[in-house]
């Protein structure tokens, strides 16, 4: 049994670490709202976006550009990395690491080479541990706000190194939201860029009507100049994802910890007042033991 | 016939102007271009300069835009770019830093043709045609 003071000790010390998940899972909730803020404005480009890309590329080919065309026999693969910076948010970092890890073991034949880009130092630090080739990292990006010329900048970085051979594919790992409960890492091919005619099915359901554009310089020029910006986007979203699911992921593994605190409040709280008890009934014993000796 | 046009400028980061407008005037790739209610459909590149629109009350605004691209629907003008300013949103002193920053680098590469050339010379147009917009008030 332990002492009183013992697990005296124990209660203030679970209270305070409840203190700290408590106020952590409240700024989780604030920033998150923030987050989900950025993706909501960010939605009426996106969209715009796509739908031009679409009707575009249907009309300009799928060989417009260099970007396009799928390269036989790849075998310098880059995979941008997206992660938190901070821990603390359940499993959050791991799952999108072990994401990583599992497609290139796929991909892990004879001759194929891997180097990365790191959002995030968690994601950064895997890479440092297991010696893999880091080629650029930002930190302090996941989970602020983010500002889109980040993306323009690396998505530019990535566009060249890809025309210039230094890849043969590119792809992204990030962590979609799909509600508070649900984040699922996922992996995106960004370069060569997949062929776009299915978003474009897509839109079409919603939008009835695709108008016949006349172009200015011509539908190929606007394509090769418009597929770039496209990775961007891409980009861009992947980060504001990958925030909005941070937050939330955060959240929710507080909010258990919380939980976890408390239940162990519980039990301490009952084992405080056995022990309590006990010392009580072992100093009756004593008085009255000591009363039926001076009586005896 | 004035009838008026929705005009719709939008960043990745916010929607900066969602309006009726009687006339918008925009810088194309390949020249500025006007746009009434009516227009055929189009699409063209920007370049980095400004837009200007006639809202329903005669007023006129000035609009920064840089790397974008614009739609022009018979009711409808979509700008879809990179960044994006109303006049009163510019920081001045961003831009002029911006500028000499730019003209820093400039001075250093001149010698030697390389990205960072034209990087810093996109960067250059792009505070010097904030700075205009802004100082024409």
């Amino acid at each position: 049994m332990p002492s009183l003071k013992d697990v005296e000790l124990k209660i203030s010390a679970v209270k305070k670490t409840k203190q700290i998940t408590k106020a952590m899972n409240m700024v989780a909730t604030s920033r998150l709202r923030g987050a989900q803020n950025n993706m909501e404005n960010f939605r009426p480009y996106a969209g715009k976006f796509a739908e031009v890309l679409g009707s575009l590329a249907e009309k300009a080919g799928d060989e417009a550009s260099p970007l396009l065309i799928p390269r036989e026999n790849a075998r310098k693969i880059h995979i941008v990395l997206c992660t938190s910076d901070r821990g603390l948010c359940g499993g959050f970092n791991v799952n999108l690491i072990h994401k990583a890890q599992a497609f290139m073991q796929e991909k892990a034949a004879d001759g194929v080479s891997f180097s990365f880009t790191n959002f995030g130092k968690k994601g950064r630090d895997w890479c440092r541990n297991n010696n893999q080739e880091r080629v650029s990292e930002h930190l302090g990006i996941v989970g602020s706000k983010i500002g889109f010329n980040v993306a323009s900048t690396e998505g530019r970085k990535l566009v060249e190194a890809f025309l210039a051979d230094t890849y043969d594919e590119v792809y992204v790992v990030y962590a979609e939201f799909f509600g508070m409960g649900k984040q699922v890492p996922v992996l995106k091919q960004m370069l060569p860029i997949p062929p776009i005619v299915t978003e474009e099915a897509e839109l079409d359901a919603d939008t009835p009507y695709l108008a016949e554009h006349i172009c200015e310089p011509s539908a190929e020029n606007l394509l090769s100049d418009l597929l770039p910006r496209n990775v961007y986007v891409q980009l861009f979203s992947a980060l504001l994802e990958t925030s909005t699911s941070e937050h939330a992921a955060r959240m929710a593994a507080m909010d258990n910890a919380t939980k976890a605190c408390n239940d162990m409040l519980e039990d301490l709280t009952l084992m405080y007042n056995k022990a309590r008890q006990t010392a009580i009934t072992a100093e009756l014993m004593d008085i009255v033991g000591g009363a039926e000796a001076l009586n005896g | 016939m004035a009838q008026n046009i929705k005009l719709e400028v939008v960043t990745p980061e916010k929607a900066v102007v969602d309006e009726e407008a009687k006339i918008v005037v925009a810088p194309g790739s390949l020249g500025e271009f006007g746009v009434l209610s009516g227009h055929t459909t189009f699409l063209t590149t920007l370049k980095t300069g400004i837009i200007r629109y006639t809202d329903a009350n005669d007023q006129e605004h000035f609009v920064f835009v840089s790397g974008g691209f614009a739609e022009a629907l018979p009711d409808k003008v979509t700008v879809l770019a990179e960044s994006a300013e109303r006049r009163r949103d510019i920081d001045l002193a961003r831009a002029k830093a911006a500028i000499e920053r730019a003209e820093k680098r400039l001075a250093a590469q001149r010698q030697k043709e390389s990205l960072d050339f034209t990087r810093a010379r996109a960067a250059l147009e792009r505070a010097l045609q904030r700075l205009n917009l802004a100082e024409t008030r």
